[in-house]
């Protein structure tokens, strides 16, 4: 039978990937072996980095893309998707990465920008990219530059879900209202979110974004899991959530059985018990720093 | 109106969902063995085969699963639901698990990373032009068994398989808007669980 052209890289391919890692939880990771752990309990995929955001955010200093052997040690212990971290415009580090293979790119808030005014034009790369956002016009700006994946940002390393539910009611409430306005006010709607008037458009229509839009910054318990997938999220990010509190393994897999099973009550309460204390977490009046803020 | 299950444990369950509600077909998602009761078949989609593995388990649906597809539920598999169904598999974890129905050897992952994900236009016994197959981390089947028919090959590699209840292919035909390869399972079912299109 016959066979003709291949595509590599090209938008359906690259959506095609985060369509695969819906309902799963992608766990950041430090080491190889909390690889293996992440693995084990079930993740869709690992984001592999040097220090968790509650590190990033204790230590402060610039934030880098992570090690380039430690990212190798990591897509070597494992078959799931590997995941890294580049700063928001420096696609050097997103070349770099390409070039080890990494399966997805997160263009991310959580190190220090490379670029204040440029995100990294992403049309130019084989690598699928995930971009955080707070709002639906920040979403709109990152899929016009070639995101495949959009995150709601929440704020990363504070354990604290309160700004991922900001994010995801704005971005989730704003799609509402835009299926509801008539064909002139979609312009008016482009002009307010600063968004090319065709996603606008499209999104008018599909009643969703054009890529799937997952939830990241400050889910620590799997009640806070099923909650960002009840306000609409297709799958979560955990951060340090898992390997900053107390018995990460089980709290890992529960995290992935409430993603899962996050309408079901009961299922819920079972994997709630006996998890241990969670991370710490930290109030948003507490941080001087928003990595949410970072991107333009 | 047919009742189609889609396996809702992790993966592309919406994108099959939507393609087959284009079908007038009943979609169910199935996460717990009493979703099982009273479907005409079921999908089991792409997604991470380990992630759905540990779901199978813990969500205690794993052998009324298996046990459902053994005794002749139409079934089909795309990537990680292909390998969900094979009954010999290489590159996974040891505790991995499947349902054993299919009688081929795949390789997880086959093709590479992310980078190495492509498309393909490919020509599918049963349909009468060629089918955009989309891959993604995509596994490889490297051997069939001999009640297994090929339906479609790439570079000289089977791509889609059909054996008794179950159609399988290691592409995704959920991501496209061309529905015609859901509708040979659709034909599966309508014309027997043991009889499809094609053969």
């Amino acid at each position: 039978m016959a066979s003709t052209s291949s595509n590599s890289g090209s938008m359906r391919v690259n959506r095609g990937l985060a369509e695969m890692l819906k309902g799963g939880v992608i766990m950041d990771v430090v080491t190889p072996g909390q690889a293996k752990i992440a693995e084990d309990a079930g993740a869709c995929a690992v984001m592999a980095l040097e220090r968790v955001p509650a590190d990033i955010r204790r230590d402060g200093g610039v934030a880098r893309m992570s090690d380039v052997e430690m990212i190798e040690g990591i897509q070597a212990s494992v078959s799931i998707p590997v995941m890294a971290k580049v700063r928001i415009g420096h696609f050097v580090e997103a070349q770099i990465l390409q070039s080890l293979g990494v399966d997805f790119i997160d263009e991310s808030e959580v190190l220090t920008p490379a670029d204040e005014t440029h995100h990294i034009d992403k049309f130019n790369f084989t690598v699928p990219f995930v971009c955080g956002a707070t709002n639906l016009g920040e979403a709109l700006r990152r899929i016009s530059e070639g995101a495949c994946m959009i995150r709601s940002k929440g704020e990363a390393g504070t354990g604290n879900i309160v700004e991922a539910v900001r994010h995801l009611r704005s971005i989730i409430g704003d799609i509402r209202r835009i299926t509801q306005a008539d064909s002139a006010e979609l312009f008016d709607w482009a002009k307010k979110l600063q968004a090319p008037l065709p996603l606008v458009q499209e999104v008018a229509e599909l009643g969703w974004l054009p890529v799937p839009m997952f939830c990241a910054g400050g889910i620590a318990t799997p009640a806070d899991a099923a909650m960002a997938m009840q306000l609409g999220a297709e799958a979560v990010f955990v951060g340090s959530g898992i390997f900053k509190s107390d018995d990460p393994a089980p709290r890992a897999r529960a995290i992935v059985e409430a993603t899962t099973h996050f309408r079901d009550a009961s299922i819920l309460a079972k994997v709630s018990r006996g998890l241990g204390a969670p991370m710490t977490g930290i109030a948003m009046d507490e941080i001087n720093q928003r990595y949410a803020e970072r991107g333009w | 109106m047919p009742v189609v299950g889609v396996l809702a444990l992790q993966g592309a369950f919406h994108a099959h969902a939507r393609a087959l509600k284009q079908l007038n077909v009943e979609v169910r998602e199935v996460r717990l063995p009493h979703d099982l009761e009273g479907l005409d078949g079921i999908v089991l989609p792409g997604g991470e085969s380990t992630t759905m593995s540990h779901l199978l388990i813990s969500s205690g649906i794993f052998e009324v699963l298996a046990q459902r597809i053994a005794d002749g539920l139409p079934t089909m598999g795309t990537c990680a639901g292909l390998i969900l169904l094979a009954e010999r598999v290489l590159d996974a974890r040891p505790d991995q698990v499947s349902c054993s129905v299919l009688d081929v050897t795949v390789r997880r992952n086959g093709y590479g990373r992310q980078i190495d994900s492509f498309e393909a236009d490919i020509a599918v016994k049963g349909l009468e032009t060629p089918f955009t197959a989309v891959f993604i981390r995509a596994p490889i089947i490297e051997d069939v068994g001999s009640d297994v028919e090929i339906l479609a090959v790439h570079n000289g590699v089977p791509i889609a398989v059909a054996s008794q209840n179950v159609l399988a292919a290691t592409f995704h035909p959920e991501l496209t808007s061309d529905v015609r390869f859901h509708e040979l399972f659709l034909n599966m079912i309508s014309s027997g669980s043991t009889a499809h299109s094609g053969r």
